[in-house]
């Protein structure tokens, strides 16, 4: 198999590990906000964070091209800052992020509906503080449903296309993914290597999304 | 020595009002009444899991709620040890982890101290699913009480079990009441019980206090 393909498979798993990585804390922290939490504006939370889910993701990716372009509300401040955003890997890593996000705090967010309240308020009554109870009780409780809902966002950043070519492109050697890679290679015809990175793919995704439904149905149970 | 407790409270529920005003200074206080009454509701306004609309809570010293004063305790900072009807130990801890959860080294009561008084060494090495109902009352007193809680809020740990279990259990709060010097308020529907063990009642239906005093005359007197 040439080199290429094993840079693109790494790669790819690379930016999606560190994609996923970053969107946990966010994702759990809002995960337990809608499961547990009322207050005004949730209603709208909910649906900015189902957004990415719903869009077509070339236009989650326009998105992110107007806010990260030069002349971008974000893209001015990076520029200023002499960060260079826009078809680099950080881009990949935001768009798998964004569109990676929803999955995860949909799941994390049942498990955590999951969880008796009776445990988090008797938690309470024994000295904890919130945030005690929510590191020892909450999230040991939720576990395998937040373990589920990161893989499950790992396994579509792993296949995610249309935002990441908007933001990055698909650079050989640089932005290139999985996806943007069997996307690029049947364009020009080189069908081995796009087969190639599909089996890679699939391989991968399967992985992904059994150990996620595996780790659910024990949850459930 | 006794601790003075103030229960002032208006607390809005579904089908009416639970109102009680009350100055106690008992170690063992009893409520009394039917299903549905505002017995458990009581204990869970004490905690600060529910919400009174006005009045005072005072435990000794300690002022929990005032709506005069705009004070309201955090749940965690009450010092409260309750004990729910369904226990609700940790499933995802053992029996040494669940009764250590509220525990501080600085605690008044020591975890040696404890364990002799409910007598649950013999349960350690067991996981929370393999206890029997009384087991896991003693193991969730014990959490409550290594809290150091300035009261214990007992709902109901005997209902559903049988005699023999009953019997056993009366022992175990007798010594509790006999040997530390906590208040304790105490849930039951069983007169029999409320006797053996408390030194006052408060009889609720539909949140009124109908009437209080010692369990005999009280008791007696409530057919």
């Amino acid at each position: 198999m040439p080199v290429e393909i094993w840079q693109i498979s790494w790669f790819t798993i690379l930016v999606a590990s560190l994609a996923t990585l970053i969107m946990m804390p966010f994702g759990i922290a809002v995960a337990w906000l809608l499961a547990r939490w009322t207050f005004p504006g949730k209603t709208a939370l909910e649906t900015f964070v189902s957004l990415p889910l719903v869009l077509p993701p070339v236009a989650t990716g326009l998105i992110l091209l107007r806010l990260l372009a030069r002349r971008g509300p974000v893209g001015r401040l990076l520029d200023n800052a002499g960060i260079e955003f826009l078809f680099t890997w950080k881009a990949v890593v935001l768009a798998m992020a964004v569109l990676g996000f929803p999955l995860l705090v949909r799941t994390a967010r049942a498990g955590f509906e999951q969880v008796n309240q009776r445990y988090e308020l008797v938690a309470q009554t024994l000295g904890a503080s919130r945030l005690r109870v929510f590191f020892t009780v909450s999230l040991p409780l939720a576990s395998r449903a937040v373990v589920a809902g990161i893989l499950l966002a790992f396994s579509r950043s792993l296949g995610e296309f249309g935002a990441t070519v908007m933001v990055a492109g698909s650079i050989p050697g640089g932005t290139r993914t999985l996806a943007s890679g069997i996307y690029n290679y049947v364009e020009i015809g080189q069908d081995t290597n796009a087969n190639s990175l599909l089996i890679i793919s699939i391989i991968l995704a399967f992985g992904a999304v059994w150990l996620s439904n595996h780790i659910a149905r024990s949850a459930n149970h | 020595m006794r601790t003075s407790i103030v229960l002032d409270m208006l607390v809005r529920l579904d089908a009416f009002n639970l109102e009680v005003h009350e100055h106690l200074d008992s170690e063992v206080v009893a409520l009394f009444g039917p299903t549905g009454s505002g017995k458990t509701t009581m204990l869970e306004t004490i905690a600060g899991l529910q919400h009174a609309l006005q009045g005072e809570i005072r435990i000794g010293s300690h002022l929990l709620f005032s709506s005069r004063a705009g004070v309201d305790v955090p749940v965690w900072q009450r010092r409260v040890g309750y004990v729910p009807q369904d226990v609700a130990l940790f499933p995802h801890m053992d029996v040494r982890r669940n009764i250590t959860y509220g525990h501080w080294p600085s605690s008044v009561l020591s975890f040696d101290r404890v364990v002799d008084l409910l007598d649950i060494e013999p349960l350690f090495s067991r996981p929370i699913t393999v206890l029997s109902g009384g087991e896991r009352q003693r193991v969730a007193i014990a959490r409550a009480l290594l809290s150091s809680p300035n009261i214990l809020l007992l709902d109901e740990p005997l209902t559903g079990f049988d005699n023999v279990f009953r019997q056993e259990a009366l022992r175990y709060l007798g010594r509790l009441r006999n040997e530390l010097d906590i208040p304790m308020f105490y849930v039951s529907h069983d007169k029999n019980e409320i006797l053996e063990i408390a030194d006052w009642v408060i009889v609720i239906e539909r949140g009124q206090v109908e009437r209080a005093g010692e369990p005999c005359t009280v008791l007696s007197e409530h057919a």
